[in-house]
């Protein structure tokens, strides 16, 4: 496996009102937080490397392979959303499932490592509970169980834990740091919270009206102060 | 056409609108206003309606004014519905075998008039309703489509079942009670037997009478249930024969529309004088170009030429009203076993 | 201020109710006290029940089945040219009188038809016989397929956008989305789509007779206006409009029973993008469904549209019958569908109101407010079953002592229609103020935003959209209605299907065909108001 997880070169998406451009490298088994305001490009970013928007142009490289017309679930890409990660009217143990098969096609072995699965995220036998009756949390840790058996070497995170409690962001980061030591794999998460980015990462990736502007080791980042937008973002006035 | 529905006029205007619609054709009343009530097709603007107010109202210094349902029935569930209250002077419309039940509801007067000179096949008279007009039913047909059309009933019951005929029901539709009829008169205690038989030349049975034209003249059959004055319409109007009507050796079952006087009109003496006027020569001359039927007394000119080329049936069915009313259910059940057979 | 607010919402909604239940209940009192109605239940009335839940199941099913695939090849395809027009031309067939449409299938799939005569062409000699059974199938599907579909694609793009990338992501296979995301989605309308389509169906009449080739061929329907015209048997109208509400509700109320109503999910309210339906094969099984759906609804306008243009047009509008006509037709239709979505916008609200979970649930389990809130659900839908022809016998029996009938009759005319709608409106907006309630109610009520200011600056902004499709929805409905004026109807009160029954049934066919083009367009255009803005909006950069 190269070194290297993620490269994008010159990739330009174009919207309405807005052009954005991607230049970056992320080492692979690395945590890297993406930064930025509202608008700056973030859910953008996770959109091209996880093949839900196509750049104008530029080349994603994901593991050394060139991701152009690859359709998002051949890509060696996980993804986890704020919300609605879980499909509301199946249980835990069905949405868990499909990280194994999109068919639902289970044997008694993959039922057994669901139950694994659930077992990691602390949410053993939860497996016939439907999603609305978690807590926002556990739903959060239903789609880490589903993006653990399905072992992609790269997992995206859009604001994982906007929706958390302080408390649960703190069990959920744990978590977290936990599969990334046993699972070996590269973790891009996208958040608003320096907390967060200071407890998980390794690196950040930060980003301003639609471009990245750093991309810096975690000290290094934290102790920047030529850039105005990451002043703001870091509280140093 | 660009915006026709005022989609912004408000609510309570459009309903105010609304109130205001049925008075708007009363409310300028001369001091005698005489009720015609009749079916719709009487008194739209190709209909004889308006030139026959026109001329009753140069002999009497009133006003007509008609209401108009959608046909000779449903002109008498909406004087059942209406009962006592009714504003009708005049009901126009009926056919004889609604004549049964109409005099049933005890709504109509005695109109005493003589009506001995009046010349309608089959010898209709009754002390309640006056005949207008009367047409013959007949089945119309598509020169086009049909070389060798029925001669008889009979030969229509037998012929070839891929020549179709569309029928109305005469569960719903007067000229499909018509033909129930016309099929009894012929037939007898056979005409269960009869209707199993021309079953499988019915293409379909419509619920009225437009339905079937409608389907006759897309050309989806060549044969129609309808009256021997159809084609007069297609002859002066249209100016085709294509559409013809078939002779029928038995002879054809007739429609007569009659007129009567309701008992609580308020103005019986003009009530009776617009049924003296609607035998007269100035009523029978509008009848025939404007209501495609035929008149049963003297017109001021002859009849255009289209109506000599008509079929004239020289028997005539007819049966008396209380015949009708009193078999009707027994016979439309006859025709529902016969037609619902596979 | 906000807990009287809703007080009064409540009220209002049990004012609808009891408006509603009052004028059906009214007019069946009337009917009833006429006398008469001796031997309802004979073998022919049961051959005819028999017919009309054999026909109706059928034409249901059918529909549904042909409605899944289109539903689904829209929601999938959600950007090729012309989509918007489709969506239309599916709006289109409810708002064409039973008799146009009629005459518009059998220039397509009758004896002369386009069909037939391809056919013939190819040597084959009168292949496809429409009269029968049949016919009244192709006919019901064509009404009612593109109401199922649409009312389905409305529940597809309703599934909330991450489910897409979620499903996009994992690599489900199209037939994996279909089990899990989509089916259930639709499962969970079905019970009401099926139940629209079964009374609509179960109600036919013109199609029915016309096309049904023969009186084995009857609805209930058929013997409901049997009895009130030859015979004039009102208890018998209304003992056969019961038996029609009983069968029908029991019926709808079973399919309840089967099919239970999906767990509300999550929705974030943000622009739908599909990744899936992008393989060649999906894109050409959806071309194939799409091509069909636009033929098999479409041909039969064309049809309509070329007998329309040979009629002289340009005389017609000009005629003052047909001016008097088009305003008598506004004037009823306007405020008929005003009255049908304030009232379903009411009792939906109220509806919520009685089983939020705002309210204590000591109450809102209490027997009273369920029964309510279920009366309201379903009046809105079962009124569909009453006939506007015992209607509206029933109110001119009530209205005769209070003098000339006739002057009530636009009002009794204009309810009736309101009534009619009912069904349609409520099934319009009640997803959308539900999905509505479901993300503001909570933030409305603890900023204490109530009364004017919530209507207008909460509900009516994102509501706007829905309550101007139910309104044409409405509107087109009560345009191309002959039901309820067929018995009123006088010359005052004729309104354009009036005029053109009335045109058909004096020879003039051409006129006819003229006026169903109009018609038709009117329609169109009332349908291209309604759905103004569906386009997608193009998703934005989001962070």
């Amino acid at each position: 496996m190269s070194s290297v997880a993620v490269t994008l070169e010159g990739v330009k998406v174009r919207f309405e009102n807005m052009v954005l451009t991607f230049d970056c490298t992320v080492e692979a088994g690395e945590i890297v937080s993406v930064a930025g305001a509202s608008g700056s490009g973030k859910t953008t970013l996770f959109n091209v490397i996880a093949g839900f928007e196509a750049p104008e142009r530029g080349v994603v490289r994901v593991f050394g392979e060139e991701m152009a017309g690859r359709p998002p679930a051949e890509r060696p890409v996980s993804m986890i959303f704020q919300e609605n990660n879980l499909f509301a009217h199946l249980d835990v143990a069905t949405n868990v499932g499909f990280g194994i098969s999109p068919s639902l096609r289970l044997r008694s072995a993959d039922r057994k490592r669901i139950d694994e699965a659930l077992e990691r995220v602390g949410l053993a036998g939860f497996g016939r509970r439907l999603p609305p009756t978690l807590s926002g949390g556990e739903r959060q840790r239903v789609a880490l169980a589903r993006a653990l058996v399905r072992h992609r070497p790269l997992l995206l995170l859009d604001e994982p834990f906007a929706a958390l409690d302080p408390g649960m962001r703190a069990e959920m980061r744990e978590l977290l740091a936990d599969l990334h030591r046993e699972e070996d794999n590269t973790i891009l998460v996208i958040t608003h919270h320096p907390e967060d980015l200071s407890k998980l990462s390794d690196s950040v990736l930060f980003l301003d009206k639609g471009h990245i502007v750093a991309h810096d080791s975690l000290d290094r980042f934290l102790k920047r102060r030529d850039i105005a937008a990451i002043n703001r973002f870091l509280g140093n006035e | 056409m660009s915006n026709p529905l005022h989609r912004k006029m408000p609510k309570r205007l459009a309903i105010a609108a609304i109130a205001l619609l049925p008075f708007s054709t009363s409310a300028l009343a001369a001091e005698k206003t005489l009720t015609v009530y009749t079916y719709e097709s009487f008194i739209s603007e190709w209909g004889p309606g308006a030139k026959v107010a026109e001329a009753f109202e140069q002999t009497c210094e009133c006003k007509v004014d008609y209401v108009g349902v959608a046909d000779g029935v449903e002109l008498l569930t909406r004087l059942k519905l209406e009962g006592e209250n009714s504003k009708a002077d005049i009901v126009l419309g009926l056919d004889t075998n609604l004549v049964a039940e109409a005099k049933a509801t005890g709504y109509f007067a005695p109109h005493g008039l003589d009506t001995a000179t009046l010349k309608v096949p089959g010898g209709f008279s009754d002390d309640s309703f006056v005949p207008y007009d009367y047409g013959h039913f007949a089945v119309v047909y598509d020169t086009e489509a049909l070389k060798d059309p029925p001669e008889s009933l009979e030969e229509l019951v037998e012929g070839d079942p891929n020549q179709k005929i569309v029928i109305e029901d005469p569960r719903t539709s007067t000229p499909g009670l018509g033909l129930l009829l016309w099929v009894k008169s012929v037939y007898g205690d056979r005409a269960g037997e009869a209707w199993a038989k021309l079953k499988d030349r019915v293409l379909t049975v419509t619920p009225g009478w437009s339905e079937a034209y409608g389907l006759f003249t897309k050309g989806e059959a060549p044969m129609v249930f309808s009256y021997t004055t159809s084609p007069a319409y297609h002859m002066v109007a249209e100016n085709t024969d294509r559409y013809q009507a078939a002779a029928f050796a038995e002879g054809h079952y007739i429609q007569i529309e009659v007129a009567g006087v309701t008992k609580n009109t308020k103005e019986p003496e003009l009530a009776r004088q617009f049924l003296a006027f609607m035998t007269g020569p100035e009523f029978q001359s509008i009848i025939p170009t404007t209501n495609w039927m035929m008149p049963v007394g003297e017109t001021k000119e002859p009849l255009p030429a289209a109506f000599d080329k008509l079929v004239k049936p020289e028997k005539t069915f007819l049966m008396s009203p209380q015949e009708v009313a009193a078999n009707r259910k027994a016979w439309i059940d006859e025709w529902l076993a016969a037609m619902s057979t596979n | 201020m906000i807990a009287r607010e809703n007080r009064l919402t409540i009220a209002a909604g049990g004012f609808s109710l009891g408006g509603i239940l009052l004028f059906v209940g009214l007019a069946a009192a009337a009917m009833l006290a006429q006398g008469g109605g001796d031997g309802l239940f004979d073998a022919y009335l049961w051959r005819v029940t028999r017919f009309t839940l054999l026909q109706a199941s059928l034409s249901t099913g059918l529909s549904i089945l042909f409605a899944i695939p289109v539903a689904r090849a829209l929601a999938r395809q959600a950007t090729f040219p012309g989509r918007v027009w489709m969506l239309r031309l599916m709006a289109l067939p409810l708002g064409v009188p039973a008799l146009v449409a009629a005459l518009g299938l059998i220039e397509v799939w009758g004896r002369q038809g386009d069909l037939n005569r391809l056919l013939a062409a190819t040597g084959l000699a009168e292949p496809i016989s429409i009269y029968g059974l049949f016919g009244i199938l192709l006919a019901h599907v064509f009404f009612n397929m593109p109401l199922a579909a649409r009312l389905m694609l409305a529940g597809l793009e309703r599934i909330p956008a991450e489910y897409w990338r979620t499903s996009a992501n994992l690599g489900m296979g199209s037939l994996a989305i279909f089990r899990f995301i989509e089916w259930p989605a639709i499962r969970g309308l079905l019970p009401g789509i099926a139940g629209l389509v079964f009374m609509l169906c179960a109600t036919s009449f013109t199609l029915v007779l016309t096309l049904g080739g023969g009186p084995a061929a009857s609805t209930i329907e058929v013997a409901i206006y049997q009895a009130l015209r030859f015979d004039f048997d009102p208890p018998r109208a209304i003992a056969l409009a019961g038996l029609q509400i009983v069968l029908t509700g029991t019926l709808l109320l079973m399919l309840k029973f089967v099919a239970p109503p999906p767990e509300e999910g999550e929705t974030s309210g943000k622009a739908v993008q599909r990744f899936d339906g992008r393989s060649r094969l999906s894109r050409l099984a959806d071309r194939i469904w799409l091509v069909l759906a636009l033929f098999f609804v479409g041909m039969p306008f064309v049809a309509i549209v070329t007998s329309g243009m040979q009629a002289d047009l340009s005389r017609l509008v000009r005629e003052s019958a047909f001016h008097q006509a088009l305003a008598t037709s506004a004037l009823v239709a306007l405020p008929s569908a005003m009255i049908s979505v304030t009232i379903a916008a009411l009792m939906i609200r109220t509806q919520r109101l009685l089983l939020a979970p705002m309210i204590p649930a000591r109450r809102r389990h209490r027997m009273p407010a369920r029964l309510f809130a279920g009366a309201i659900g379903a009046s809105t839908s079962l009124v569909l079953l009453a006939p506007p022809v015992v209607l509206g016998a029933g109110w001119f029996l009530l209205l005769r002592p209070f003098g000339d009938v006739a002057r009530f009759a636009p009002f009794v005319v204009i309810a009736i229609n309101a009534l009619m709608a009912l069904p349609f409106v409520h099934r319009v907006l009640a997803p959308a103020m539900a999905s509505h309630a479901a993300r503001t109610e909570r933030l409305a009520a603890s900023l204490g935003i109530g009364g004017f200011h919530r209507l207008r600056w909460i509900d009516w902004p994102p509501l706007r959209k829905p309550l101007f499709m139910a309104l044409s929805f409405a509107l087109a409905l009560s345009l191309g209605d002959l039901g309820a004026i067929a018995l009123f109807g006088s010359q005052d009160l004729a309104t354009l299907p009036w005029l053109l029954y009335s045109r058909m049934g004096s020879y003039r066919t051409a006129d006819a065909a003229g006026l169903a083009l109009i018609l038709g367009t009117i329609c169109l255009i009332l349908t291209i108001l309604g759905t103004a803005g569906e386009q997608r909006s193009p998703e934005g950069p989001r962070t």
